[in-house]
């Protein structure tokens, strides 16, 4: 192909404009722009709900909404958080980035990748809808049964239980197509010379996720369903008057919902050593270590499941056994801990926005990491299960250990995708603010939990005030501060200083080695790593 | 100007924050254990605070002293290391897996195997046995042996609706009172079994350190052993529905001779509620009756008015069912007629019939028929009700 017709094909493609082009489009960064655009949408719609929840919690009493508004908003928050903002944040980078960063023209399923990402706005619509049509009158709201579904509450519950089903098919789908892609572009399309040991540790962490949700999701598929038919043709899986057990539901679902929480994370453990090597200007630390460890997390995050439930009731070798399994996540996880701090240690340290993001990340991670530690004690669970304790705990690792990740990247890598540097002084304030409000919000919610604050309670005891009111106010800036982010973002987009092809200093690898930001093609001629 | 803001919006956050010093009873950690297991899941919880925070403090502690001296603005020169290089090194980069190691499985891992299996020895050396029931949203408490063997009662939460919608002041003890509190001998070891009549529950009191789930269509079993006389105040702490927040359990512990008083005349009391089933009442009794029984536990979901909350929660003003037949000419109950409903129950509505007494029934079923903008003008007699059983 000689250089005139490649020129001649970028500027006259024949891919439609406007609305059509973005419906139609088969182009990993277009695709990856559209996952990332979505999960930043829900990121709002999300944190809005939580707001109204942090507002009815401000004071004792029911001010805002009735129990059951309550009872939908906190279970649709968790699903709009988990299914259409990380989840849609990391396919974004790994469709946007993968192929770069492997030296690939594009993934390797492009049709797949349009139909995996145009499956999650119809699904969002799902889970929301219930919420539109009880304003008219239609059906009792949205899902309220928390993001767990269990049966037999969720057997009890209105149409939003449906709706959510059915949108929980659609993200399943969109999943397995989105992870079958990956795999497939990750195995066969990677640059001549780059073995599986050369390759960039985001593509591993992507890698270990993909055949995480391959693995789980249908079993989650199939639990819906089996409620959908109890719900609706008679069947009596989960009740025991027909010879079924409400219990097997959680089973099922925690069998998925382990997995999920390392499917949420592994694509951010696998880009945050790459940002704490490009702003240290020093080489990952332990690589081999961390692939060997991110791959062990893999297979233990899919025999642990039974400790969500450790208060359900199992037989002592049971609870044994889950106990243990659940604290040798921390040796691997420990493994990386140590090789995220040797990469900084003795490196030469920079703290633009992306490092601040990612060294707090590995900080409040850490104490998420540390109290699930604590959590997997059988008899100390009995008196945290269900408690604010587990709320705090699962932010520590699901908002700072997820979402402040993503954050990380899409600072990191929003001057290569949009060619504009972002402005570096909002960033900060923008961390500043994260870090100080979120950590405002969740401690106090640690100390609820101790003092015996159940969580999903839509009003609580006198004794529980004070910390509720901390938190709310915490929870208020940080999510204001997040407009920041936002407006930063989108300024960023149209227009600012122009961004050089390295863009930082330290950065390292195929990415940066394409003009910022990239042309529609890129590597149609793939290079050759030595 | 932005500065002048922003001191105020700290002398505003500063207001918010500062009746907290008031209040000096609240709490940082688990409330003061009364029950052994209580007291071995807050040592075991003080020893792995510790263990944790020491390891954060260490670490972060490593992350600030590279983040200060490891610096471009400093001149620091990055090192290119990428692992262990030498035998020795490597050795030193093992010693933190191998303390791990000690943590995970012998520092904390074997009090937690001790913890565990005491825990669930729910049966050596049980002096009595409860059986717990949860249901949405109440608890019932039965006596299975000992003094107090055949009471059995519904516990409700007693907080007033005008509390929970600020149109009055709150108790103290706001959202965790109830009626019919459960009363425990001191000392004794009880075996506690749990099960739930439609949804999963959880009954949990703080101090007694036991949680386990309710769970409809099986037994879970747990223990508590108070070591002092006292009242002790929990709530269910699995999602169960709207009520979940409202759902106190309540634990009076009292010493073995009051527990054996308290039983006696608790039987008393039971036994002369039963016999109202056999008396005949007037109509207005039993409305003046079922009011309270109706706002107890019918309220909250059919509204006090009777409008209900519909589509989930019909009402009952003008309701076919409230307004139609109870009983058949051959004096059998309707099929899904009024007292078929409320004693049987159909979705999300309960069954009643082993939650209320037939006093209780009848009197509630005649208020919702003369009451809530009804007018139906019959009557439903406890032993009508007691005869459908």
């Amino acid at each position: 192909m000689s250089y005139s017709t490649t020129v001649d094909h970028e500027e006259h493609h024949d891919h439609p404009s406007g609305m059509l082009r973005w419906l139609t489009t088969t182009n990993h960064k277009d695709i990856g722009t559209m996952y990332l655009t979505f999960s930043l949408i829900m990121f709002m719609v999300g944190g809005a709900m939580i707001m109204a929840v942090r507002a009815e919690l401000f004071q004792p009493g029911l001010q805002l909404m009735h129990p059951e508004f309550y009872n939908q908003l906190i279970g649709v928050h968790a699903l709009v958080m988990i299914f259409a903002a990380l989840m849609p944040a990391a396919t974004g980078f790994a469709n946007w980035m993968l192929p770069l960063q492997i030296g690939a023209p594009d993934m390797a399923l492009p049709r797949l990748n349009n139909w995996g990402f145009w499956l999650l706005p119809p699904a969002a619509i799902l889970l929301t809808l219930p919420f539109t049509l009880a304003l008219f009158g239609i059906g009792d709201g949205a899902i309220a049964t928390g993001w767990t579904f269990y049966a037999p509450l969720s057997v009890q519950g209105g149409i939003g239980v449906d709706f959510a089903i059915f949108a929980v098919h659609l993200l399943g789908i969109s999943s397995v197509m989105g992870s079958i892609n990956i795999i497939v572009t990750i195995f066969n399309m990677r640059a001549p010379g780059m073995t599986l040991m050369k390759l960039p540790l985001f593509a591993w962490g992507w890698l270990i996720t993909a055949f995480l949700l391959i693995a789980t999701i249908p079993v989650l598929a199939g639990a819906v369903t089996m409620l959908l038919t109890d719900r609706h043709f008679g069947t009596h899986f989960f009740d025991a008057a027909g010879g079924g057990d409400p219990i097997l539901f959680q089973h099922l679902f925690w069998f998925f919902g382990h997995p999920e929480v390392y499917i949420l994370l592994l694509p951010v453990w696998g880009f945050i050593p790459q940002i704490l090597s490009t702003f240290a200007r020093k080489p990952i630390y332990g690589y081999k270590a961390q692939v060997y460890s991110l791959c062990a997390i893999g297979v233990l995050s899919v025999v642990v499941w039974a400790h969500h439930f450790f208060t359900a009731g199992m037989p002592v070798p049971a609870l044994l056994y889950f106990m243990y399994s659940t604290m040798a996540i921390s040796l691997p996880l420990a493994v990386l801990f140590y090789c995220w701090i040797a990469t900084i240690w003795r490196g030469s340290m920079t703290f633009e926005t992306p490092m601040l993001f990612a060294i707090g990340w590995i900080i409040l991670f850490g104490i998420g990491g540390l109290t699930g530690l604590v959590l997997a004690d059988v008899a100390a669970d009995a008196q945290y299960h269900h408690t604010y304790f587990v709320v705090a705990h699962f932010h520590y690792t699901l908002f700072a250990g997820g979402i402040m990740g993503i954050m990380a990247g899409v600072y990191y890598w929003l001057p290569k995708m949009t060619g504009h540097m972002y402005n570096e002084k909002l960033g900060k304030l923008h961390f500043w603010l994260t870090a100080i409000s979120f950590n405002l919000t969740f401690i106090p919610q640690f100390f609820l939990g101790l003092a015996g604050m159940p969580r999903r309670i839509p009003d609580y005891a006198l004794q529980f005030s004070e910390f509720n009111m901390i938190s709310s106010i915490a929870a208020f800036t940080l999510g204001l501060t997040q407009l920041l982010f936002v407006y930063n973002i989108v300024s960023c987009a149209r227009g600012g200083k122009k961004a050089t092809d390295k863009v930082w200093e330290g950065s390292n690898g195929l990415e940066w080695t394409l003009p910022s930001p990239p042309p529609y093609h890129t590597f149609n001629e793939q290079p050759v790593i030595r | 100007m932005a500065r002048l803001r922003i001191t105020r919006i700290w002398q505003c956050l500063l207001g918010a924050l500062l009746p907290l010093t008031a209040h000096a009873d609240y709490a940082w950690n688990f409330p003061k254990p009364v029950t052994p297991m209580a007291l071995d899941t807050l040592q075991v919880h003080n020893k792995f605070m510790i263990i944790v925070m020491v390891i954060f403090v260490v670490v972060l502690a490593i992350m600030i002293y590279s983040i200060v001296m490891h610096r471009k603005s400093r001149d620091y020169q990055p090192a290119g290391f990428t692992g262990p290089s030498t035998r020795a090194q490597l050795f030193w980069t093992l010693v933190p897996f191998a303390i791990l190691l000690y943590i995970d499985f012998i520092l904390m891992g074997i009090p937690a195997f001790h913890s565990v299996v005491a825990m669930e020895d729910t049966r050596t050396d049980a002096d009595m046995v409860i059986k717990v029931t949860g249901s949405q949203w109440r608890w019932q408490y039965e006596y299975l042996d000992g003094p107090a063997k055949g009471i059995s009662f519904v516990s409700n939460m007693t907080t007033p609706q005008e509390q929970i919608n600020n149109q009055a002041a709150k108790n103290p003890e706001y959202l965790l009172e109830v009626d019919n509190p459960l009363v425990l001998p001191t000392d004794k070891k009880v075996r506690v079994l749990l099960t739930s009549s439609d949804v999963i529950h959880n009954w949990w009191i703080p101090a007694f350190g036991a949680a386990r789930d309710a769970i409809p269509g099986f037994l879970r079993e747990t223990w508590v052993k108070i070591e002092e006389p006292g009242t002790f105040r929990g709530q269910c702490k699995e999602l169960c529905g709207k009520g979940h927040g409202f759902m106190p359990a309540v634990v009076i512990a009292k010493n073995e001779q009051d527990f054996t008083a308290w039983a006696t005349s608790k039987k008393a009391e039971l036994q002369a509620a039963a016999a109202g089933a056999d008396k005949e009442w007037t109509k207005e009794d039993l409305v003046a009756n079922g009011k309270g029984i109706y706002e107890k536990n019918c309220a909250v979901c059919h509204q006090v008015g009777g409008q209900g909350l519909p589509p989930a929660f019909p009402a009952l003003t003008g309701s076919k069912i409230a307004t139609g037949p109870v009983l058949d000419k051959d004096n059998k109950m309707v099929k899904d007629g009024h007292l078929d409903r409320v004693m049987n129950g159909k979705g999300v509505m309960p069954a009643w019939k082993g939650i209320l007494n037939d006093t209780e029934i009848a009197s509630v079923i005649t208020y919702e028929r003369n009451a809530l903008g009804n007018s139906v003008g019959d009557m439903l007699q406890p032993a009508q009700v007691k005869a459908m059983r």
